[in-house]
Order: C-alpha cells, then structure tokens, then sequence
C-alpha cells in the first residue's frame, strides 16, 4: 500500500487520480470494553473512482470499520487519511465535512417530513434560514436524473418502498457533494430489479470520481460490483484483492477462513432421512383459514401436512400469508375457521402455551421483536419457554446459577458466541442471536419447528450452520416447516415444497422434480 | 333568548371570546413549536402563574405596562431556561418534571403575592387599540379590531409560526428532532440545541400568555390562570400540532367561554348552574379532542429525551 501523505493541496489535483486513495484506513485497532477487539490492525484504502468492497461474516468488524470512518467511534490505534492527509473525525457530521457519507442498514430518515424537507435537513446548499421546497425539487430532480435514480421529491418518506428510501439517503449524500459514499448492506432490503437500478446508480457515482466503499456478505454481488475487494476475518483485514481476479469459491474460503462444503447438504439427496411417503403427518392443516392484522381474510383453506422427519418448504413472494400462516401453528393467531392436528389430536387456536406444551416450536421471522427479548441476558433468554417446567428451581426461586450452566452448555451445543451468558441478547450479531432462538426452541424436544426467514440478514457462516442444525433435526425426526423468501433455501433444503399465493396453498410439489420455473409460476399466481 | 341574539351583544360576545382565545393561544403555540421538536411541557400552567405575577407586580410598582408585559416575557423565558434544562440536558421524565414546574409556579407565585403585595389592588387595563379603517367597518370592526396589541401579536404569530415551521431550515430541524432525533444528529443537528431554543420560545410565549392574562383581568389572585395552562397544552393536540389547528381549538374555547359569561350576565343561565356552566369550555374541548384529535399523529418521539445510541 503506498500512501503518500505529502501530497499537499497544489499537487493533490494532478496526483491523486490513481495515487492516493480518496479514503484509507491504516492500522486501526479499536477495543471495547470487556476486552473484545473489534478491528485489529485494520487497513484497506478506496482510490476514487472506485467501488471497494468490504466483504465479511457478521462479527467481522465491517460495522466498527464504518463507525470509524463515519466518526462515531474514535481509533484506539490507527488512523484515518483522507486524500493522504490524516484526519481526527469527532462526529457523523465531521466526517461529513470530509466528504465522508454513509447509507445506513437502518436508514437515517425522518418518515413524517417530505424527501426535500429530508435532503435539507442539517445542510442546505441555499445560505440563510429560508426553506424554499420548490428549488430544493428541482436540485432533487437534477441529482437524481443525473444518477438514473427515480425520484419524486414530493412525497413523504412513510409513502416510500424500502428501496425508494434508500435512494433518498444516497441521494442526500450526493446533494451535499459526498465523494466518499459508504453503502452498508444496501442490496438487503431492495428487490432485484431495485439491485440493478442500484448498481447502475453506483457505476455513475464512480464515473464521476466519486469512491464507493461497499459492505456486504454476499459474494455473487460483490463481485459484480466491486473494483477491489478487503476480506475482513474476525476483526483482521485478511487480505484485499482484484475481483477480477477472484471467483466466489475464493471469496468464500477467505472469508470463512476454511473451505466450505462442496455445495449444500440437500435433504432429498442426503436420501436416508426422506421419511415414508404414506406416513401421517405430525402436523396437519385441514382447511385452515384467518384473518390478518386488519380483519381481513389472509388464509383460505389451507391444507397441508407435515411428516415426521421432513421438511417441508413453504415458498412464495413476501405478503402472502406466510406470517399470518406461522402465526396460527404457534398459537399467535386465532384461526377463523378448520383445523389444526398434532399428533393426530386437534389444536386449538390463539393458545400459544398450549402449542408450546404440546411440542410446537416456532422460529418467528421478527427476530428481535417476537424471538428474543434483546435486553435480557442469554441464559434469561433460553430459559423464556421452559421456565415453567424444566428451569431447575427450589420452589419458586429460579436457581441462576444452574440455569447458567445449562445455559452454557446450550451455547456450547449451538456455537453461540457471546461474552458469557449473562451477556445482553441485544449485543450479540444477529447470527447469534438465531443460534438463541434455535438452542431455546429446539432443546424442548419439539415435535414440530416452524421456521420463518431462519436465516434472513445471517452472513454465509450463519446460515449454514442454521441450515445445518434444521437438517439436523428433520434427521432426529422433528417435522420441520421452512419458510422463506428465498427459494434456493428452500429448494436446497426441503423434501416437499408448497407454494402460497394470496394465502392459498397453489401447489405442493416434491423438491427433488421441482423446477426454478414451476415454483417462479406458482409464486407468481401463473401456475 | 332573544336578548342576546341582538347585534350589539353578539358583537361583544366575539370581542370578548378573541379575547380571551388570546392567552391560550400564546401559550399553546408556544407549546406547538416544543412538541414538535419533541418536548412536552406540562409546565405551562406554573409559568403563566409566575409571569402574570411578575407583570402584576411590575405595573404595581411602575404603572407601566409595557415593562409589565416584558417582565412577564422575561420570567417566561427564565422559567423556560430552567424547563430546558430539566427536560433537555438533565433528560428528566417530562411528564413529571413539568408537575414539578407546575407548582413550582403555582406555590412561588402565591408566596410572593401574599409577601410583596398581600391586598389585592386593580392595575390599569392594556388600552384596546383600534386600526385605522378597518375597525369601522360595521360588525366586524369591534369583534376584531378593537383589540389590546397582545391580541393582533398573538393572531400575527400564526402564520408566522406556521412560516417557520414550513418555510425554514429551522423548522425542518425541529420536525426532525421530533420524529426522528438519530436522524437529525447523524446530519450534524444539534437536537439538543434545537429543543434548547423551542423550549425557550415556548417559555416565552407562556409568559406573555400569563401577562396578557393578568392584563386581561386586571389583578392577581391566587392560581389566576385556573389551570388554562393545562388546557393550553391540549390545545396543541387538539389542533393536530399545526398553528393554524391551535388557533381553531384557542378561538373555540375562547368563545364558549364568552358565550357562557355573556348567558350568565343576561340571566339565561341561573345563578345555581352557573358553576357547572362554566365546565362548559372544558367539557366541549373534551369532545372535540374525541372527533378531531385521533386524525393527526403526534410526534413520533413526544416527550422522550434524546440519548445518542452506541
């Protein structure tokens, strides 16, 4: 890395162009409280005109990194160079001064003001107090046609999509002139056809001169996006590479730090599990319908059946009554009208103690809101449904300290990383906040687990070990519903699939004979 | 019936009703830009007491009623530095702290009233000031403009209010310290410093309240406002946050109350209801808050302090 810190203000201009990097970090170390080193000796450097990617599992220090580089956090060693010179950035707002911006996970909008009144707010390119919107929409509309970004400076950020939004706060970046733009994980809450629209959006930036610093986990992605690519491993820069150069199984084995499997396990193909076809099923639904959140009806008749052993894969397009569906097996939700079945016996509805009693274990989709309790410690948490039976207790005193040692064997059974298990959920990565919700669920001995979005927002690492303790328990005879929005987990995984459009089972199909384009029918209501 | 159904009465009755729309309306839109920036001041009521003390015993001791008004404004503004610095940089529960601010003005404006005064004496009232032209018109000249100068003041600050809550970068700073205060910091906003500054202007504008009050009345008592602070601030839910809305729900209450005192004068209310008649204002403001109030929504982080997050 040749960095060339003399560089001053007259020859800047002629120099920079491939010499000195718009932004770079160099050696950065930054500790926490408890020992934990989040960024150790961290460097990597963005050229301008460049997209660089920083690729690594959750817990790797990419969110450290960005709150360095965007001034929330203070270097305890290291430093940050912009244009060659080092600067000391106290705040969001210095790093902003430095051209510095970053595009939130969780964006930094105000929902009840318009996007114009949005992009002003902190920083207006007009002197004076005087707010003139109709200005400020045209300077929008320019900016964005610029880009090739679709934006209406009228509306309301509460009327806008996930995506829609996010363009607003790259946007606002832009209208203050950012040259360095730090986009977090930007492609997670956007649709495919938003991802290209993105990634053009980004290829403008970089043709202007602007640099792209790119986090992500997703490999096909940065590979399609990026210049360069940092590896960054258990808080370690491992390396930085040309992705020309690269191809995922690469990137994969830097960034886990070990070869992955050859290819997922796949339940129908891994043959000795595939239970019976003729078998009862431990959970059946038999023309179950209800009502979603607004009285209206959400489920229609549906009827499924799930056997001992097997996975069954519920897949569709998001708002198709999945939620509503997981709801009603866990007693969350009332059913209007048929019936549940376990083991044969009838379920009641809107009961969810009793689906816990009688072994229904749930995997809610709302990680933090409904699987966790995130300000309660780890053993608090793994305890929250066996408290009533199996919590070892002297009458009605919990006994914590051995509540804490099971709880340490449960993190040592799911590779549950944490502090310790009084450590607060809510401090954990979201990885391990999933293993939680799977060690609590499952070390009830369930009968049947229902799976919402497993493994949404979990880096590669997570997800197979997710996958794997799912695999894991269909083997042990667990009869397991996954579902998920993305259909190559549910293709890899499942022994049967089902497809719910507009909250109606469209078709149920073995995962071995499904295709892409019959499920893609189905989901879409084509089939 | 008919008695007051005579144009001369009627007249009088809106005159009366602006009137007293007016304190309520100072206070509340002083309140309207605090919750907007997402303070809640429930001490309202304390400061109106302690600053129509103040400008009680200013024009007392001076006679002049200007320096009356300022040192009302000025106590406001105290008043309004010590809310702040409770509310703001202490990040107190403010649905406590402004209890404790309420009688914090409701004790200390007693004590000094029976310490520095003790007999209550009249002072002389704020003169009503007609504006050339348009008070003669017929009607509508004495309803509207035969008014005291705090009265234009007051009805001139809604749509200045409305301006810089709208119009400025200010106002757009203050929005955003209300609905989403992390948002605003990540964009170099000092949410602190915003809250500062409305909070004082609420403070403020709760001190004229009590001053155009005391003026109103023409001498002091003890807890003179009865509780019109507390109104003030449902007021500002009523009128959905906005000045405008604020100054329907002020004018409301302002002209039932007027309406009550003139049926009472005339005799049409009898003397034995004429306690429960004076619930009238409250209990209509009541129902208004029922149908109107559920339409707007309140600032999303009302009355929460703001810490930075990790």
């Amino acid at each position: 890395m040749s960095i060339h810190v003399e560089a001053g203000p007259a020859s800047a201009e002629s120099a920079t162009a491939g010499l000195v990097p718009a932004v770079a970090a160099i050696g950065v170390t930054k500790r926490f409280a408890g020992g934990v080193v989040a960024n150790d000796r961290v460097s990597f450097d963005a050229r301008r005109g460049e997209v660089h990617a920083l690729l690594g599992e959750n817990g790797a220090g990419k969110t450290t990194l960005c709150n360095i580089l965007t001034g929330l956090y203070h270097p305890d060693e290291g430093e940050i160079q912009v244009d060659g010179s080092p600067v000391r950035l106290h705040s969001p707002h210095e790093a902003q001064r430095s051209g510095i911006f970053m595009v939130h996970q969780h964006l930094s909008l105000v929902d009840s003001l318009t996007v114009a009144e949005n992009v002003v707010l902190g920083w207006s390119r007009h002197r004076g107090l005087r707010y003139t919107p109709r200005q400020v929409e045209a300077e929008i509309s320019e900016i964005a046609a610029r880009y090739q970004m679709q934006v209406d400076p009228h509306a309301r950020i509460w009327q806008l999509s996930l995506g829609e939004r996010q363009r607003i706060d790259i946007l606002k970046a832009l209208y203050r002139d950012a040259r360095i733009l730090i986009l977090d994980e930007p492609t997670t809450v956007l649709t495919p056809a938003e991802t290209e629209q993105l990634f053009s959006s980004v290829h403008e930036m970089v043709a202007a001169g602007r640099s792209v610093v790119f986090i992500s986990h997703k490999l096909p992605e940065v590979l399609a996006i990026a210049n360069r690519i940092t590896i960054l491993r258990k808080g370690r820069s491992v390396t930085t590479v040309d992705a020309a150069g690269v191809d995922v199984r690469e990137l994969a084995r830097l960034m886990v730090g070990h070869d992955m499997p050859a290819g997922r396990v796949r339940r129908a193909a891994a043959g000795s599990g595939t239970p019976p076809a003729d078998q009862r099923g431990v959970l059946e639904l038999e023309r179950v319908c209800a009502d979603g959140d607004f009285g209206i009806q959400v489920l229609h008749d549906v009827s499924l059946s799930v056997r001992p052993g097997e996975i069954l894969g519920i897949a569709g397009v998001a708002g198709n009554g999945q939620r509503e569906l997981a709801e009603v097996i866990a007693g969350l939700r009332a059913h209007s009208r048929g019936a549940i079945r376990l083991d044969g016996a009838e379920l009641h509805g809107g009961d969810p103690r009793a689906a816990i009693n009688r072994g229904v274990a749930y995997v809610p989709e709302d990680r933090m809101g409904t699987g966790v309790s995130p300000s309660l410690s780890v053993t608090e948490n793994l305890m929250l449904k066996s408290y009533r039976r199996d919590a070892p207790h002297a009458g009605p005193v919990l006994l914590m300290d051995r509540a804490d040692a099971q709880s340490v064997a449960l993190m040592e059974q799911f590779d549950i990383r944490s502090r310790g298990p009084h450590a607060l959920v809510r401090q954990l990565s979201g990885g391990n906040v999933q293993k939680v919700v799977l060690a609590r669920e499952l070390s009830s001995q369930p009968r049947v687990l229902v799976a919402a979005s497993p493994t949404r927002g979990l880096d590669v690492g997570a997800t197979e070990y997710v996958h794997g303790v799912l695999v894991d328990s269909a083997r042990r005879g667990v009869g397991i519903m996954l579902i998920s929005e993305d259909l190559d987990e549910i293709v890899e995984l499942s022994d049967r699939i089902a497809v719910l459009y507009e909250g109606r089972v469209v078709g149920i199909v073995d995962a071995a004979q499904a295709s892409y384009e019959q499920l893609g029918m189905m989901m879409a209501g084509a089939a | 019936m008919d008695q007051f159904f005579t144009s001369s009465i009627l007249t009088a009755t809106v005159a009366s009703g602006i009137a007293l729309a007016t304190p309520f309306l100072l206070a509340s839109l002083g309140e309207t830009m605090g919750q907007r920036s997402g303070v809640i001041n429930l001490g309202v009521d304390g400061i109106m007491l302690l600053s129509a003390f103040a400008s009680y015993y200013v024009a007392l001791r001076s006679g002049n009623l200007l320096l009356a008004v300022l040192a009302g404004a000025g106590v406001g503004l105290l008043m309004g530095i010590a809310t702040a610095f409770i509310s703001v940089t202490l990040k107190a529960e403010q649905g406590i702290s402004g209890i404790g601010v309420y009688l914090f003005g409701l004790g200390l404006s007693d004590l000094l009233f029976v310490k520095l005064v003790g007999t209550p004496l009249p002072i002389a009232s704020l003169d009503s000031f007609r504006i050339p032209l348009l008070s003669q018109i017929p009607l509508l000249g004495p309803m509207f403009f035969q008014q005291t100068v705090l009265v234009y003041f007051a009805f001139l600050l809604v749509p200045v209010v409305t301006f810089v809550l709208n119009r400025t970068t200010y106002g757009v700073q203050i929005k955003a310290a209300g609905e989403n205060p992390a948002a605003a910091d990540s964009l170099g906003v000092s949410v602190a410093r915003i809250r500062w500054s409305t909070v004082l202007i609420g403070g403020t504008m709760a001190g004229l309240a009590g001053a155009s009050l005391l003026l109103y009345d023409g001498i002091f008592q003890q807890n003179l406002t009865q509780s019109e602070g507390f109104i003030a601030v449902a007021l500002v839910y009523f009128g959905g946050w906005t000045a405008w809305g604020v100054m329907g729900g002020s004018l409301l209450y302002g002209l039932v109350g007027a309406v009550v005192l003139a049926w009472k004068s005339l005799g049409i209310i009898p003397l034995s209801a004429s306690d429960l008649a004076a619930t009238a204002p409250a209990v209509l403001t009541v129902l208004a808050l029922l149908s109107v109030g559920r339409r707007f929504r309140q600032p999303a982080v009302l009355g929460k302090p703001y810490e930075r997050g990790d």
